[in-house]
């Protein structure tokens, strides 16, 4: 497995009380995978995969438990200076918001090719004609002329396009796409999806995909990960898991999307908010919101059950989920 | 609701004879009756300046982001605009409240041009055009409470309640959006996106006005949450009989909520119709590859549907090209293109038949084309019945909020 993630704990110490952002989260992924993080704003998926990047910001932040096992070496257990090795050359992030991440006073040449220089002690001029040859390769049209043109001279998709040419330059094993399309048109948005997926697929690597947006998820994932309220609550290969959802909350998303082929009744709503992390409701965390919660839900915190050999299921009444279709 | 009505009235020059008659009729400014468009806007564009020079500014051009946009809103229907960033809509939006001025063109209410009026006579007519921004965060005002916020239109048109009733009336609309009328005294920041949101809705309806002008009224919020806000829209419409413009990037909600859409590129409308003519039976290219583009939530549509990948990216609107102006990035294009601008109006092909394709499409060589699957092709069942405990969201939200949110 390149990468695994045992039972990882993170909190951030805020004025209102400790906010627990991450309560235990298991996920793994393969060479050559997808794995998809489906989840709303504040469900922790951001955050898990800023742990296993190494660049949480602590303070506030704190990992308060578990394991993240790179090529089979616990990452938290390294000095800073051995995990800054492996953060660029084995593994890269891509922004969602590509003009924030790229400094407006540097040209798209330099950044791309400090990496180089960084990482693989080349020249200044070896590093721009890399930089050239990474543009080619993410497809962006007159990479010779554009090279020395800053991030604001280029459209939001070729600056998400430049932001994935700089997490590929050193052909890491595994990439982490935190809402890489998000801030895109549904036009571009395909063609940087395509792009990823083809790179992906040439280079071999694990890719870890972010995203709220159950529609993209569907186009490129292998398998899913659902996460509430700091913990994943389902997960399934791709197929099984818009076929038939095994836990309330992946239904009530999946049910309240409009869709495009059909000119809905009234949208099914999942009621209330997410909960607030600091205050996390006792049992289970989406028991509040559930269509089905029972007294067990709001005691107990349910395990992940073991649905079948590929998929578990944080609900106490998964089997009736299943059934209730 | 109104789309099998007259589907290409005045949308065009070089339609059918109906239209030239329509056209011909409000040209003589007709006075309102039941049962005619309650907004009609004609040939509507924006132009911003763009100029050199400190002193002696000279203009050496013009980003043309609205560049004749024609449309009919009905009374109680919800047409809705889709496009991408940068084409137009909120612009679009923007002259319909009169927030900005137009460069040219029409935006006539009840037959009334509305976009040449001033001072006490437009007052009267803002009445009853209001808005619902984008971003629940910054479009309410962090130093004003719910109460002061959701009844400040009354300040300015104070004839629509007078002082000691607008507290009461504050409570109600808080009521109608699915508020607590207790928070009138709670600022915004007390509030989640998505109940800012509604109370965004609360202070568009508060003075009753008849058509609500959405920019983009959900895209900031979680799923969960938008389908929330997406049923209060639907709601509200039936309760008072409004008529939306919903201006949106996202096809999927645009479908669920609007009786006819329009699909504009880059300051123009290059097809509009019912929404089972465009998303359905959609003939110009763009509309094609939008709606190809649009990720579906079920990955058996990975096998089922043939994407269309659009090159390049939308031009710059200080530059539109010549001729069509998609033709940079179509499949299609041919010199004709290059040459000579597309109406929009129903393509030659389908004007003597009776199909979903005859319907308003700014092609030279339209075609119909299916690009969305549907649900027979596809192994997940459509959404089910919503629940039956009838306004759940609105009050699951209000009461929620209560426990979460108070300070």
């Amino acid at each position: 497995m390149l990468l695994e993630v045992r039972d990882l704990y993170v909190e951030f110490h805020t004025r209102e009380g400790v906010a627990k952002a991450v309560n235990g989260v298991n996920y793994s992924v393969a060479e050559g995978e997808t794995l998809a993080v489906l989840g709303e704003s504040g469900s922790g998926k951001s955050v898990t995969a800023q742990a296993v990047m190494g660049i949480l910001d602590m303070p506030p932040g704190k990992i308060a438990g578990g394991e993240i096992l790179f090529k089979d070496q616990d990452l938290l257990k390294l000095r800073p200076d051995e995990r800054r090795k492996i953060r660029g050359q084995e593994m890269a992030m891509i922004f969602q918001d590509a003009l924030s991440s790229l400094n407006p006073v540097l040209t798209v040449g330099e950044q791309l090719g400090e990496m180089f220089v960084v990482h693989r002690g080349m020249s200044r001029k070896d590093a721009k004609a890399k930089a050239v040859e990474l543009m080619d390769r993410v497809r962006i049209p007159a990479a010779k002329e554009r090279v020395g043109q800053y991030p604001h001279q280029f459209s939001g998709g070729m600056r998400q396009r430049i932001m994935i040419a700089m997490a590929m330059a050193l052909e890491p094993s595994l990439i982490i796409a935190d809402e890489p399309t998000t801030a895109l048109d549904v036009t571009v948005q395909a063609q940087v999806m395509d792009l990823l997926a083809e790179l992906q697929r040439e280079l071999n690597m694990g890719l870890i995909l972010i995203t709220h947006d159950l529609g993209v998820v569907a186009d490129v994932a292998d398998k899913i990960a659902v996460m509430y309220a700091g913990r994943i609550v389902e997960t399934a290969p791709v197929h099984e898991i818009y076929k038939a959802p095994a836990h309330p909350y992946t239904k009530g998303l999946l049910q309240s999307i409009p869709r495009l082929d059909q000119k809905g009744r009234e949208l099914y709503a999942i009621k209330g908010l997410p909960p607030n992390l600091t205050r996390i409701p006792p049992g289970c965390a989406f028991n509040p919101r559930c269509p089905m919660a029972q007294d067990v839900c709001r005691s107990d915190v349910p395990p992940l059950y073991e649905v079948d050999e590929q998929r578990r299921s944080a609900c106490h009444f998964w089997k009736e989920t299943l059934d209730a279709r | 609701m109104h789309a099998d009505r007259d589907r290409s009235a005045g949308t065009g020059e070089g339609a059918v004879g109906s239209t030239l008659l329509s056209k011909a009729r409000e040209d003589a400014a007709a006075p309102y009756t039941e049962g005619d468009p309650i907004l009609q806007v004609r040939d509507l564009a924006k132009h911003y300046p763009l100029t050199q020079g400190i002193l002696f500014k000279r203009q050496i051009g013009a980003v043309r982001a609205v560049d004749g946009v024609d449309f009919d809103l009905y009374a109680g229907e919800t047409l809705g605009i889709v496009g991408e960033s940068g084409c137009g809509k909120s612009t679009v939006a923007k002259m319909l409240v009169h927030l900005e001025r137009p460069t040219a063109g029409a935006i006539r209410y009840k037959g009334e041009d509305i976009s040449k009026l001033s001072g006490r006579a437009l007052k009267a007519v803002r009445r009853n055009i209001q808005m619902v921004f984008q971003d629940p965060y910054t479009s309410l005002n962090p130093r004003m409470t719910v109460g002061d916020i959701i009844g400040e239109p009354y300040e300015i048109h104070p004839e629509v309640a007078p002082k000691g009733s607008r507290r009461q009336k504050v409570q109600d609309l808080l009521d109608v959006v699915g508020l607590n009328p207790e928070y009138i005294n709670r600022y915004p920041h007390q509030f989640s996106g998505g109940q800012r949101q509604r109370i965004g809705i609360a202070r568009g309806l508060a003075l009753n006005p008849e058509i609500i002008v959405a920019d983009e009224p959900v895209s900031a919020l979680d799923v969960s949450v938008q389908a929330q806000v997406v049923n209060l829209l639907d709601r509200l419409q039936a309760e008072f009989n409004l008529s939306f413009v919903f201006i949106a990037h996202d096809l999927s909600i645009v479908r669920h909520i609007s009786d006819r859409v329009g699909v504009m590129y880059l300051g123009r409308i290059v097809e509009i119709g019912s929404d089972a003519e465009i998303y359905d039976h959609p003939t110009h290219p763009y509309t094609q590859a939008l709606l190809s583009a649009v990720p579906v939530p079920d990955p058996t549509a990975r096998e089922h549907r043939e994407r269309i990948i659009l090159h390049g990216d939308v031009p710059s609107p200080a530059n539109i090209p010549s001729g069509c102006r998609f033709r940079t990035r179509c499949w299609k294009a041919q010199e004709r293109c290059e040459l000579e601008v597309p109406l929009l109006a129903v393509p030659a092909e389908f004007r003597l038949v009776d199909t979903p394709a005859r319907h308003d499409s700014a092609c030279h060589f339209a075609e119909e084309k299916h690009v969305v699957p549907t649900e027979a092709e596809l192994e997940i069942p459509g959404p089910a019945e919503a629940p039956g405990d009838g306004e759940a969201p609105g009050d699951g939200e209000a009461s929620e909020a209560g426990e979460d949110e108070t300070p």
